[in-house]
Protein backbone atom coordinates (compact mmCIF):
# COMPACT_ATOMS: atom_id res chain seq x y z
CA UNK A 1 0.00 0.00 0.00
CA UNK A 2 1.47 3.24 -1.16
CA UNK A 3 -0.26 5.70 1.10
CA UNK A 4 -0.71 6.35 4.76
CA UNK A 5 -3.34 8.59 6.34
CA UNK A 6 -1.72 11.72 7.60
CA UNK A 7 -3.57 14.21 9.76
CA UNK A 8 -2.61 17.63 10.88
CA UNK A 9 -2.02 19.33 7.53
CA UNK A 10 -5.32 21.23 7.30
CA UNK A 11 -4.00 24.59 8.37
CA UNK A 12 -0.93 24.29 6.17
CA UNK A 13 -3.12 23.30 3.19
CA UNK A 14 -5.55 26.19 3.73
CA UNK A 15 -2.68 28.64 3.95
CA UNK A 16 -0.96 27.13 0.90
CA UNK A 17 -4.15 27.52 -1.15
CA UNK A 18 -4.59 31.11 0.00
CA UNK A 19 -1.06 31.84 -1.15
CA UNK A 20 -1.76 30.05 -4.44
CA UNK A 21 -4.75 32.39 -4.93
CA UNK A 22 -2.55 35.39 -4.32
CA UNK A 23 0.12 34.10 -6.71
CA UNK A 24 -2.55 33.44 -9.35
CA UNK A 25 -3.65 37.06 -9.15
CA UNK A 26 -0.06 38.34 -9.38
CA UNK A 27 0.74 42.01 -8.92
CA UNK A 28 -2.56 43.73 -8.07
CA UNK A 29 -1.28 46.91 -9.70
CA UNK A 30 -1.70 45.03 -13.01
CA UNK A 31 -5.34 44.68 -14.16
CA UNK A 32 -6.88 41.24 -13.65
CA UNK A 33 -7.45 39.05 -16.73
CA UNK A 34 -11.08 38.31 -17.50
CA UNK A 35 -12.23 34.91 -18.74
CA UNK A 36 -13.44 36.63 -21.91
CA UNK A 37 -9.95 38.09 -22.49
CA UNK A 38 -8.41 34.63 -22.21
CA UNK A 39 -11.06 33.15 -24.49
CA UNK A 40 -10.51 35.84 -27.13
CA UNK A 41 -6.76 36.44 -26.91
CA UNK A 42 -5.40 33.05 -25.82
CA UNK A 43 -7.51 31.17 -28.35
CA UNK A 44 -5.01 28.43 -29.18
CA UNK A 45 -4.48 27.62 -25.48
CA UNK A 46 -8.28 27.42 -25.15
CA UNK A 47 -8.42 25.11 -28.19
CA UNK A 48 -5.79 22.79 -26.74
CA UNK A 49 -7.57 22.57 -23.39
CA UNK A 50 -10.87 21.75 -25.11
CA UNK A 51 -9.25 19.11 -27.35
CA UNK A 52 -7.41 17.26 -24.59
CA UNK A 53 -10.07 18.03 -22.00
CA UNK A 54 -12.37 16.35 -24.52
CA UNK A 55 -15.09 18.95 -23.98
CA UNK A 56 -15.94 21.81 -26.32
CA UNK A 57 -16.80 24.91 -24.28
CA UNK A 58 -14.52 27.92 -24.82
CA UNK A 59 -15.72 29.75 -21.67
CA UNK A 60 -15.07 26.74 -19.43
CA UNK A 61 -11.65 26.17 -21.00
CA UNK A 62 -10.72 29.85 -20.52
CA UNK A 63 -11.86 29.71 -16.89
CA UNK A 64 -9.80 26.55 -16.37
CA UNK A 65 -6.71 28.27 -17.83
CA UNK A 66 -7.21 31.24 -15.50
CA UNK A 67 -7.68 29.00 -12.47
CA UNK A 68 -4.64 26.89 -13.42
CA UNK A 69 -2.41 29.97 -13.76
CA UNK A 70 -1.85 29.06 -17.40
CA UNK A 71 -0.75 25.49 -16.65
CA UNK A 72 -2.51 23.76 -19.54
CA UNK A 73 -2.35 20.14 -18.30
CA UNK A 74 -3.82 21.38 -14.98
CA UNK A 75 -6.54 23.23 -16.93
CA UNK A 76 -7.25 20.06 -18.94
CA UNK A 77 -7.61 18.16 -15.63
CA UNK A 78 -10.09 20.79 -14.36
CA UNK A 79 -12.18 20.53 -17.52
CA UNK A 80 -12.17 16.72 -17.42
CA UNK A 81 -13.28 16.83 -13.79
CA UNK A 82 -16.09 19.27 -14.57
CA UNK A 83 -17.46 17.20 -17.44
CA UNK A 84 -18.02 14.25 -15.10
CA UNK A 85 -20.67 16.35 -13.29
CA UNK A 86 -22.83 16.68 -16.42
CA UNK A 87 -25.35 14.20 -17.81
CA UNK A 88 -24.98 13.10 -21.41
CA UNK A 89 -27.93 13.80 -23.69
CA UNK A 90 -26.63 11.53 -26.45
CA UNK A 91 -24.25 11.45 -29.37
CA UNK A 92 -24.17 13.62 -32.47
CA UNK A 93 -24.67 12.43 -36.00
CA UNK A 94 -21.15 11.73 -37.31
CA UNK A 95 -19.87 15.04 -38.68
CA UNK A 96 -19.09 15.69 -42.34
CA UNK A 97 -15.76 17.47 -42.55
CA UNK A 98 -16.09 17.57 -46.35
CA UNK A 99 -18.80 20.21 -45.75
CA UNK A 100 -16.56 22.31 -43.49
CA UNK A 101 -16.76 26.09 -43.92
CA UNK A 102 -13.06 26.26 -44.65
CA UNK A 103 -10.88 29.04 -43.23
CA UNK A 104 -7.62 27.29 -44.04
CA UNK A 105 -6.82 24.42 -46.35
CA UNK A 106 -3.41 23.48 -47.62
CA UNK A 107 -2.10 20.41 -49.38
CA UNK A 108 1.64 19.91 -49.33
CA UNK A 109 1.31 16.92 -51.66
CA UNK A 110 -0.83 18.34 -54.42
CA UNK A 111 -0.18 21.93 -55.47
CA UNK A 112 -3.19 22.15 -57.75
CA UNK A 113 -5.79 20.75 -55.37
CA UNK A 114 -9.21 22.02 -56.53
CA UNK A 115 -10.21 25.07 -54.47
CA UNK A 116 -6.57 26.07 -54.14
CA UNK A 117 -4.16 26.53 -51.31
CA UNK A 118 -5.84 28.72 -48.69
CA UNK A 119 -3.49 29.85 -45.92
CA UNK A 120 -5.96 31.24 -43.39
CA UNK A 121 -4.75 32.79 -40.11
CA UNK A 122 -1.41 30.97 -39.83
CA UNK A 123 1.95 31.37 -38.08
CA UNK A 124 3.55 29.77 -41.16
CA UNK A 125 5.82 32.17 -43.07
CA UNK A 126 6.09 34.56 -40.11
CA UNK A 127 9.72 35.38 -39.26
CA UNK A 128 9.45 34.36 -35.61
CA UNK A 129 10.87 37.70 -34.54
CA UNK A 130 9.43 39.14 -31.35
CA UNK A 131 7.00 41.92 -32.19
CA UNK A 132 7.56 44.66 -29.64
CA UNK A 133 4.53 46.55 -30.91
CA UNK A 134 2.47 43.98 -29.01
CA UNK A 135 4.31 44.95 -25.80
CA UNK A 136 3.06 48.53 -25.98
CA UNK A 137 0.33 49.28 -23.45
CA UNK A 138 -2.98 49.61 -25.28
CA UNK A 139 -3.63 51.64 -28.37
CA UNK A 140 -1.99 49.00 -30.56
CA UNK A 141 -3.96 49.13 -33.76
CA UNK A 142 -4.50 45.84 -35.51
CA UNK A 143 -4.58 46.26 -39.28
CA UNK A 144 -7.81 44.63 -40.44
CA UNK A 145 -7.69 41.35 -42.34
CA UNK A 146 -8.19 41.65 -46.08
CA UNK A 147 -11.68 40.78 -47.27
CA UNK A 148 -11.89 39.36 -50.77
CA UNK A 149 -14.58 40.34 -53.22
CA UNK A 150 -15.10 36.65 -53.80
CA UNK A 151 -16.30 34.03 -51.35
CA UNK A 152 -14.94 30.53 -50.86
CA UNK A 153 -16.81 27.66 -52.53
CA UNK A 154 -19.40 26.24 -50.11
CA UNK A 155 -17.70 22.86 -50.34
CA UNK A 156 -14.03 22.14 -50.99
CA UNK A 157 -13.28 18.70 -52.42
CA UNK A 158 -11.09 16.66 -50.10
CA UNK A 159 -7.86 15.07 -51.34
CA UNK A 160 -9.64 11.71 -51.10
CA UNK A 161 -12.49 12.89 -53.33
CA UNK A 162 -10.05 14.36 -55.86
CA UNK A 163 -8.27 11.05 -56.41
CA UNK A 164 -11.23 8.75 -55.71
CA UNK A 165 -11.87 7.80 -59.34
CA UNK A 166 -8.32 6.49 -59.88
CA UNK A 167 -8.14 4.42 -56.72
CA UNK A 168 -4.75 5.94 -55.91
CA UNK A 169 -5.84 6.58 -52.33
CA UNK A 170 -7.45 4.03 -50.08
CA UNK A 171 -11.08 4.79 -49.37
CA UNK A 172 -12.67 5.04 -45.96
CA UNK A 173 -15.81 3.04 -46.48
CA UNK A 174 -18.56 2.99 -43.88
CA UNK A 175 -18.45 -0.70 -43.07
CA UNK A 176 -20.60 -0.76 -39.98
CA UNK A 177 -23.51 1.56 -39.40
CA UNK A 178 -25.03 -0.37 -36.52
CA UNK A 179 -22.17 -0.62 -34.02
CA UNK A 180 -21.61 2.13 -31.48
CA UNK A 181 -18.05 3.42 -31.59
CA UNK A 182 -15.84 2.58 -28.63
CA UNK A 183 -16.18 5.16 -25.86
CA UNK A 184 -13.22 5.59 -23.53
CA UNK A 185 -15.30 7.77 -21.23
CA UNK A 186 -17.50 4.72 -20.52
CA UNK A 187 -15.23 1.74 -21.13
CA UNK A 188 -11.66 1.12 -19.98
CA UNK A 189 -8.75 0.89 -22.40
CA UNK A 190 -8.65 -2.61 -23.92
CA UNK A 191 -6.42 -4.36 -26.44
CA UNK A 192 -6.22 -5.08 -29.30
CA UNK A 193 -7.76 -1.67 -29.97
CA UNK A 194 -9.78 -0.96 -33.08
CA UNK A 195 -9.27 2.24 -35.00
CA UNK A 196 -12.28 4.02 -33.46
CA UNK A 197 -10.86 3.46 -29.98
CA UNK A 198 -7.38 4.53 -31.08
CA UNK A 199 -8.66 7.70 -32.74
CA UNK A 200 -10.61 8.72 -29.62
CA UNK A 201 -7.55 8.12 -27.45
CA UNK A 202 -5.35 10.13 -29.84
CA UNK A 203 -7.90 12.96 -30.05
CA UNK A 204 -7.76 13.23 -26.22
CA UNK A 205 -4.02 12.54 -26.16
CA UNK A 206 -1.27 14.86 -25.03
CA UNK A 207 -0.04 17.05 -27.87
CA UNK A 208 3.58 16.93 -26.73
CA UNK A 209 3.61 13.14 -26.48
CA UNK A 210 2.02 12.68 -29.91
CA UNK A 211 4.32 15.29 -31.43
CA UNK A 212 7.39 13.45 -30.14
CA UNK A 213 6.06 10.09 -31.33
CA UNK A 214 5.32 11.52 -34.78
CA UNK A 215 8.80 13.05 -34.84
CA UNK A 216 10.40 9.75 -33.83
CA UNK A 217 8.50 8.05 -36.64
CA UNK A 218 9.71 10.61 -39.16
CA UNK A 219 13.30 10.15 -37.96
CA UNK A 220 13.17 6.42 -38.61
CA UNK A 221 11.71 4.73 -35.53
CA UNK A 222 8.81 3.18 -37.42
CA UNK A 223 8.73 5.56 -40.36
CA UNK A 224 5.65 5.64 -42.56
CA UNK A 225 7.20 8.20 -44.96
CA UNK A 226 4.26 10.59 -44.62
CA UNK A 227 3.20 13.26 -47.08
CA UNK A 228 0.72 15.87 -45.98
CA UNK A 229 -2.26 15.20 -48.22
CA UNK A 230 -4.41 17.90 -46.71
CA UNK A 231 -4.90 20.07 -43.66
CA UNK A 232 -8.17 21.91 -43.28
CA UNK A 233 -9.44 24.16 -40.53
CA UNK A 234 -12.86 25.74 -40.29
CA UNK A 235 -16.34 25.28 -38.87
CA UNK A 236 -18.16 21.98 -39.03
CA UNK A 237 -21.86 21.63 -38.33
CA UNK A 238 -22.78 19.27 -35.49
CA UNK A 239 -26.18 17.61 -35.86
CA UNK A 240 -28.10 15.96 -33.04
CA UNK A 241 -31.49 14.26 -32.80
CA UNK A 242 -33.15 14.96 -29.44
CA UNK A 243 -35.45 12.14 -28.32
CA UNK A 244 -38.40 14.44 -27.78
CA UNK A 245 -38.14 15.90 -31.29
CA UNK A 246 -37.39 12.75 -33.25
CA UNK A 247 -35.64 14.71 -36.02
CA UNK A 248 -32.18 16.15 -36.35
CA UNK A 249 -31.29 19.74 -35.58
CA UNK A 250 -27.94 21.48 -35.96
CA UNK A 251 -26.53 22.32 -32.54
CA UNK A 252 -23.42 24.25 -33.42
CA UNK A 253 -20.77 25.07 -36.00
CA UNK A 254 -17.62 24.00 -34.20
CA UNK A 255 -14.14 25.02 -35.35
CA UNK A 256 -12.03 21.94 -36.05
CA UNK A 257 -8.71 21.02 -37.62
CA UNK A 258 -8.37 17.92 -39.78
CA UNK A 259 -5.26 16.36 -41.29
CA UNK A 260 -4.96 13.59 -43.85
CA UNK A 261 -1.46 12.17 -44.10
CA UNK A 262 -0.58 10.00 -47.09
CA UNK A 263 1.69 7.02 -46.78
CA UNK A 264 2.83 4.51 -49.36
CA UNK A 265 1.57 0.94 -49.49
CA UNK A 266 3.15 -1.59 -51.84
CA UNK A 267 -0.04 -3.59 -52.19
CA UNK A 268 -0.66 -7.30 -51.83
CA UNK A 269 -1.92 -10.20 -53.95
CA UNK A 270 -5.50 -8.89 -53.63
CA UNK A 271 -4.83 -5.20 -53.31
CA UNK A 272 -3.23 -2.96 -55.94
CA UNK A 273 -0.55 -0.55 -54.70
CA UNK A 274 -2.03 2.69 -53.41
CA UNK A 275 -1.61 5.38 -50.80
CA UNK A 276 -2.88 4.62 -47.33
CA UNK A 277 -3.99 7.38 -45.02
CA UNK A 278 -3.47 8.48 -41.45
CA UNK A 279 -6.17 10.62 -39.89
CA UNK A 280 -6.08 13.48 -37.41
CA UNK A 281 -9.00 15.55 -36.09
CA UNK A 282 -9.20 17.98 -33.18
CA UNK A 283 -11.48 20.63 -31.77
CA UNK A 284 -10.36 24.17 -32.55
CA UNK A 285 -7.31 25.31 -34.48
CA UNK A 286 -4.71 22.75 -33.50
CA UNK A 287 -2.58 21.90 -36.47
CA UNK A 288 0.49 20.49 -34.72
CA UNK A 289 -1.78 18.08 -32.87
CA UNK A 290 -3.85 17.08 -35.92
CA UNK A 291 -0.69 16.39 -37.95
CA UNK A 292 0.97 14.42 -35.15
CA UNK A 293 -2.24 12.45 -34.62
CA UNK A 294 -2.46 11.52 -38.30
CA UNK A 295 1.15 10.25 -38.37
CA UNK A 296 0.65 8.19 -35.19
CA UNK A 297 -2.72 6.88 -36.41
CA UNK A 298 -1.04 5.62 -39.58
CA UNK A 299 1.87 4.09 -37.66
CA UNK A 300 -0.59 2.21 -35.43
CA UNK A 301 -2.22 0.55 -38.45
CA UNK A 302 0.75 -1.81 -38.83
CA UNK A 303 -1.22 -4.91 -37.81
CA UNK A 304 -3.95 -4.20 -40.37
CA UNK A 305 -1.46 -3.43 -43.18
CA UNK A 306 0.94 -6.27 -42.46
CA UNK A 307 3.84 -4.10 -41.32
CA UNK A 308 6.05 -5.77 -38.77
CA UNK A 309 7.06 -2.82 -36.69
CA UNK A 310 8.71 -2.73 -33.29
CA UNK A 311 9.12 1.04 -32.94
CA UNK A 312 7.39 2.86 -30.05
CA UNK A 313 4.95 4.69 -32.37
CA UNK A 314 3.81 1.33 -33.80
CA UNK A 315 3.11 -0.24 -30.41
CA UNK A 316 -0.54 0.47 -29.61
CA UNK A 317 -0.28 -0.51 -25.95
CA UNK A 318 2.73 1.75 -25.47
CA UNK A 319 1.07 4.65 -27.29
CA UNK A 320 -2.46 4.40 -25.92
CA UNK A 321 -1.48 3.62 -22.33
CA UNK A 322 0.78 6.67 -22.17
CA UNK A 323 -0.94 9.29 -24.30
CA UNK A 324 -3.39 10.71 -21.78
CA UNK A 325 -2.01 13.82 -20.07
CA UNK A 326 -4.33 13.59 -17.07
CA UNK A 327 -3.41 9.97 -16.36
CA UNK A 328 0.30 10.50 -17.03
CA UNK A 329 0.48 13.64 -14.95
CA UNK A 330 -1.49 12.04 -12.15
CA UNK A 331 0.71 8.98 -11.97
CA UNK A 332 3.99 10.86 -12.09
CA UNK A 333 2.81 13.51 -9.66
CA UNK A 334 1.26 11.13 -7.16
CA UNK A 335 4.85 10.43 -6.12
CA UNK A 336 4.84 13.68 -4.19
CA UNK A 337 2.02 12.50 -1.92
CA UNK A 338 3.14 10.93 1.37
CA UNK A 339 4.83 7.56 0.86
CA UNK A 340 6.06 7.44 4.46
CA UNK A 341 5.22 3.78 4.99
CA UNK A 342 6.87 2.70 1.73
CA UNK A 343 9.96 4.61 2.71
CA UNK A 344 10.00 3.18 6.23
CA UNK A 345 9.62 -0.37 4.93
CA UNK A 346 12.34 0.31 2.36
CA UNK A 347 14.61 1.69 5.05
CA UNK A 348 14.20 -1.39 7.22
CA UNK A 349 14.89 -3.64 4.29
CA UNK A 350 17.87 -1.60 3.15
CA UNK A 351 19.35 -1.55 6.68
CA UNK A 352 19.06 -5.31 6.89
CA UNK A 353 20.70 -5.76 3.47
CA UNK A 354 23.54 -3.47 4.49
CA UNK A 355 23.97 -5.29 7.79
CA UNK A 356 24.14 -8.61 5.93
CA UNK A 357 26.58 -7.11 3.41
CA UNK A 358 28.94 -5.85 6.10
CA UNK A 359 28.60 -9.03 8.17
CA UNK A 360 29.48 -11.13 5.13
CA UNK A 361 32.39 -8.86 4.33
CA UNK A 362 33.73 -9.01 7.92
CA UNK A 363 33.34 -12.76 7.88
CA UNK A 364 35.24 -13.03 4.60
CA UNK A 365 38.01 -10.83 5.95
CA UNK A 366 38.25 -12.91 9.11
CA UNK A 367 38.40 -16.12 7.07
CA UNK A 368 41.04 -14.60 4.83
CA UNK A 369 43.12 -13.57 7.86
CA UNK A 370 42.72 -17.05 9.32
CA UNK A 371 43.77 -18.56 6.03
CA UNK A 372 46.87 -16.35 5.78
CA UNK A 373 47.75 -17.15 9.37
CA UNK A 374 47.53 -20.87 8.62
CA UNK A 375 49.65 -20.42 5.48
CA UNK A 376 52.31 -18.52 7.44
CA UNK A 377 52.50 -21.27 10.03
CA UNK B 1 -44.44 13.65 3.77
CA UNK B 2 -47.87 13.58 2.07
CA UNK B 3 -47.06 16.87 0.39
CA UNK B 4 -43.75 15.53 -0.84
CA UNK B 5 -45.37 12.42 -2.34
CA UNK B 6 -48.05 14.53 -4.00
CA UNK B 7 -45.51 16.83 -5.54
CA UNK B 8 -43.45 13.90 -6.80
CA UNK B 9 -46.59 12.36 -8.31
CA UNK B 10 -47.46 15.66 -9.92
CA UNK B 11 -43.98 15.98 -11.35
CA UNK B 12 -44.14 12.43 -12.65
CA UNK B 13 -47.51 13.00 -14.30
CA UNK B 14 -46.16 16.15 -15.91
CA UNK B 15 -43.14 14.33 -17.31
CA UNK B 16 -45.37 11.52 -18.53
CA UNK B 17 -47.70 13.78 -20.47
CA UNK B 18 -44.70 15.65 -21.80
CA UNK B 19 -42.94 12.54 -23.10
CA UNK B 20 -46.18 10.97 -24.36
CA UNK B 21 -46.63 13.90 -26.62
CA UNK B 22 -43.30 13.43 -28.39
CA UNK B 23 -43.17 9.87 -29.51
CA UNK B 24 -42.66 10.11 -33.21
CA UNK B 25 -42.09 13.40 -34.88
CA UNK B 26 -39.72 12.13 -37.52
CA UNK B 27 -42.18 13.19 -40.20
CA UNK B 28 -41.28 16.76 -39.23
CA UNK B 29 -37.70 16.38 -40.49
CA UNK B 30 -36.84 18.85 -43.21
CA UNK B 31 -39.48 21.28 -42.03
CA UNK B 32 -39.05 24.95 -41.21
CA UNK B 33 -39.04 23.94 -37.54
CA UNK B 34 -35.70 22.21 -38.04
CA UNK B 35 -34.37 25.45 -39.48
CA UNK B 36 -35.46 27.75 -36.67
CA UNK B 37 -34.39 25.30 -33.97
CA UNK B 38 -30.93 25.15 -35.56
CA UNK B 39 -30.74 28.93 -35.80
CA UNK B 40 -31.69 29.26 -32.12
CA UNK B 41 -29.21 26.54 -31.10
CA UNK B 42 -26.23 28.06 -32.89
CA UNK B 43 -26.77 31.75 -32.12
CA UNK B 44 -24.68 33.38 -29.38
CA UNK B 45 -26.67 33.54 -26.13
CA UNK B 46 -26.04 37.28 -25.74
CA UNK B 47 -27.53 37.99 -29.16
CA UNK B 48 -30.59 35.80 -28.52
CA UNK B 49 -31.28 37.47 -25.17
CA UNK B 50 -30.76 40.97 -26.56
CA UNK B 51 -33.31 40.42 -29.35
CA UNK B 52 -35.68 38.61 -26.99
CA UNK B 53 -35.96 41.73 -24.86
CA UNK B 54 -37.67 43.48 -27.76
CA UNK B 55 -40.40 40.83 -27.98
CA UNK B 56 -43.59 40.28 -26.01
CA UNK B 57 -43.95 36.67 -24.89
CA UNK B 58 -47.16 34.94 -23.77
CA UNK B 59 -47.53 33.03 -20.50
CA UNK B 60 -45.87 29.64 -20.51
CA UNK B 61 -45.49 26.67 -18.23
CA UNK B 62 -42.09 25.07 -17.78
CA UNK B 63 -42.30 21.35 -18.55
CA UNK B 64 -38.64 20.72 -18.01
CA UNK B 65 -36.46 23.38 -16.42
CA UNK B 66 -33.31 24.31 -18.29
CA UNK B 67 -30.64 21.66 -17.76
CA UNK B 68 -27.03 21.57 -18.94
CA UNK B 69 -25.49 18.36 -20.21
CA UNK B 70 -23.28 17.12 -23.00
CA UNK B 71 -23.49 15.67 -26.46
CA UNK B 72 -20.69 13.41 -27.68
CA UNK B 73 -19.45 14.76 -31.00
CA UNK B 74 -18.60 11.99 -33.44
CA UNK B 75 -16.06 12.23 -36.22
CA UNK B 76 -15.55 9.82 -39.08
CA UNK B 77 -12.45 7.73 -39.63
CA UNK B 78 -10.48 9.27 -42.48
CA UNK B 79 -13.12 12.01 -42.81
CA UNK B 80 -15.89 9.89 -44.32
CA UNK B 81 -15.65 6.42 -42.78
CA UNK B 82 -16.88 4.69 -39.63
CA UNK B 83 -17.70 6.95 -36.67
CA UNK B 84 -15.45 7.51 -33.67
CA UNK B 85 -15.93 9.61 -30.54
CA UNK B 86 -14.05 12.88 -30.89
CA UNK B 87 -15.09 14.61 -27.66
CA UNK B 88 -18.09 16.14 -25.98
CA UNK B 89 -19.66 19.59 -26.18
CA UNK B 90 -21.82 21.33 -23.61
CA UNK B 91 -25.50 21.65 -24.48
CA UNK B 92 -28.44 23.11 -22.53
CA UNK B 93 -32.05 22.07 -23.03
CA UNK B 94 -35.45 23.25 -21.83
CA UNK B 95 -39.10 22.44 -22.54
CA UNK B 96 -42.11 24.69 -22.05
CA UNK B 97 -45.80 24.79 -22.99
CA UNK B 98 -47.82 27.87 -23.90
CA UNK B 99 -51.26 28.40 -22.38
CA UNK B 100 -52.62 27.82 -25.90
CA UNK B 101 -51.09 24.32 -25.95
CA UNK B 102 -48.00 24.63 -28.17
CA UNK B 103 -44.98 22.85 -26.72
CA UNK B 104 -41.57 24.34 -27.26
CA UNK B 105 -38.24 22.54 -27.10
CA UNK B 106 -34.96 24.37 -26.80
CA UNK B 107 -31.61 22.67 -27.35
CA UNK B 108 -28.72 25.13 -27.50
CA UNK B 109 -24.94 24.92 -27.60
CA UNK B 110 -23.24 25.99 -24.37
CA UNK B 111 -24.38 26.38 -20.79
CA UNK B 112 -26.68 29.41 -20.87
CA UNK B 113 -30.00 28.42 -19.27
CA UNK B 114 -31.76 31.64 -20.26
CA UNK B 115 -30.75 30.93 -23.86
CA UNK B 116 -32.29 27.43 -23.73
CA UNK B 117 -35.47 28.78 -22.10
CA UNK B 118 -35.85 31.51 -24.72
CA UNK B 119 -35.22 28.97 -27.49
CA UNK B 120 -38.01 26.77 -26.07
CA UNK B 121 -40.51 29.64 -25.80
CA UNK B 122 -39.56 30.91 -29.26
CA UNK B 123 -40.02 27.40 -30.68
CA UNK B 124 -43.54 27.22 -29.22
CA UNK B 125 -44.40 30.71 -30.45
CA UNK B 126 -43.15 29.86 -33.95
CA UNK B 127 -45.74 27.05 -33.98
CA UNK B 128 -48.56 29.43 -33.13
CA UNK B 129 -50.22 31.42 -35.89
CA UNK B 130 -50.68 34.26 -33.39
CA UNK B 131 -47.01 34.66 -32.53
CA UNK B 132 -45.21 33.17 -35.52
CA UNK B 133 -44.54 36.31 -37.53
CA UNK B 134 -43.43 38.37 -34.56
CA UNK B 135 -40.81 35.80 -33.52
CA UNK B 136 -39.70 35.16 -37.08
CA UNK B 137 -39.19 38.87 -37.80
CA UNK B 138 -37.88 39.89 -34.41
CA UNK B 139 -35.68 36.93 -33.51
CA UNK B 140 -35.14 34.10 -36.02
CA UNK B 141 -34.44 36.18 -39.12
CA UNK B 142 -32.10 38.68 -37.43
CA UNK B 143 -30.18 35.77 -35.87
CA UNK B 144 -29.93 33.98 -39.19
CA UNK B 145 -28.84 37.16 -40.95
CA UNK B 146 -26.14 37.80 -38.36
CA UNK B 147 -24.94 34.22 -38.72
CA UNK B 148 -24.89 34.46 -42.53
CA UNK B 149 -23.03 37.78 -42.39
CA UNK B 150 -20.41 36.34 -40.03
CA UNK B 151 -19.96 33.32 -42.29
CA UNK B 152 -19.71 35.54 -45.33
CA UNK B 153 -16.91 37.66 -43.81
CA UNK B 154 -14.96 34.56 -42.73
CA UNK B 155 -15.29 33.12 -46.21
CA UNK B 156 -14.02 36.34 -47.83
CA UNK B 157 -11.10 36.59 -45.39
CA UNK B 158 -10.16 33.01 -46.24
CA UNK B 159 -10.45 33.72 -49.95
CA UNK B 160 -8.05 36.66 -49.54
CA UNK B 161 -5.39 34.23 -48.26
CA UNK B 162 -5.58 31.90 -51.26
CA UNK B 163 -2.22 31.42 -52.95
CA UNK B 164 -2.07 32.37 -56.58
CA UNK B 165 0.79 30.42 -58.09
CA UNK B 166 2.68 31.72 -61.06
CA UNK B 167 5.63 30.13 -62.81
CA UNK B 168 8.86 32.02 -63.41
CA UNK B 169 10.21 31.65 -66.94
CA UNK B 170 13.97 31.89 -66.98
CA UNK B 171 15.52 33.42 -70.05
CA UNK B 172 18.74 31.46 -70.60
CA UNK B 173 20.05 33.86 -73.23
CA UNK B 174 20.15 36.85 -70.91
Amino acid sequence: MAYVAVKGGERAITNAHAWLGEMRRGDVAVPELSVAQIREQMGLAVDRVMAEGSCYDPDLAALAIKQARGDLPEAIFLLRAYRTTLPRFGASTPIETADMAVQRRVSAAFKDIPGGQVLGPTFDYTHRLLDFKLAADGGHEVPPAQVSEEVMPTQLATIAQVFAHEGLLEGDPVTDTSAQPYDLTREPMAFPADRDQRLQALARGDEGFLLSLAYSSQRGWGSTHPLCGEIRMGEVSVGFTPDELGFEIELADLPMTECIMLSGFAGSAEQAPQYTRGYGLTFGHNERKAMSMSIVDRALRGRELGEEGQAPCQDEEFVLYHSDVVEASGFVQHLKLPHYVDFQADLQFLRRLRREFFDAKAKALAEQAEHMKEAAE
Amino acid sequence: MQVLIQSIQKLFAMTQSYTDEFVDNSQLAGTPRQGWLSTLAKAPASEVLRLWEGLVAPESQVLRPAETGMVMVRGRTGGAGNPFNLGEMTVTRCAIRLATGETGIGYVAGRDKAHAYVAAVADAMMQSSVWHDQVRDGLIEPLQQASDARRDVLSRKAKATQVEFFTMVRDRKA
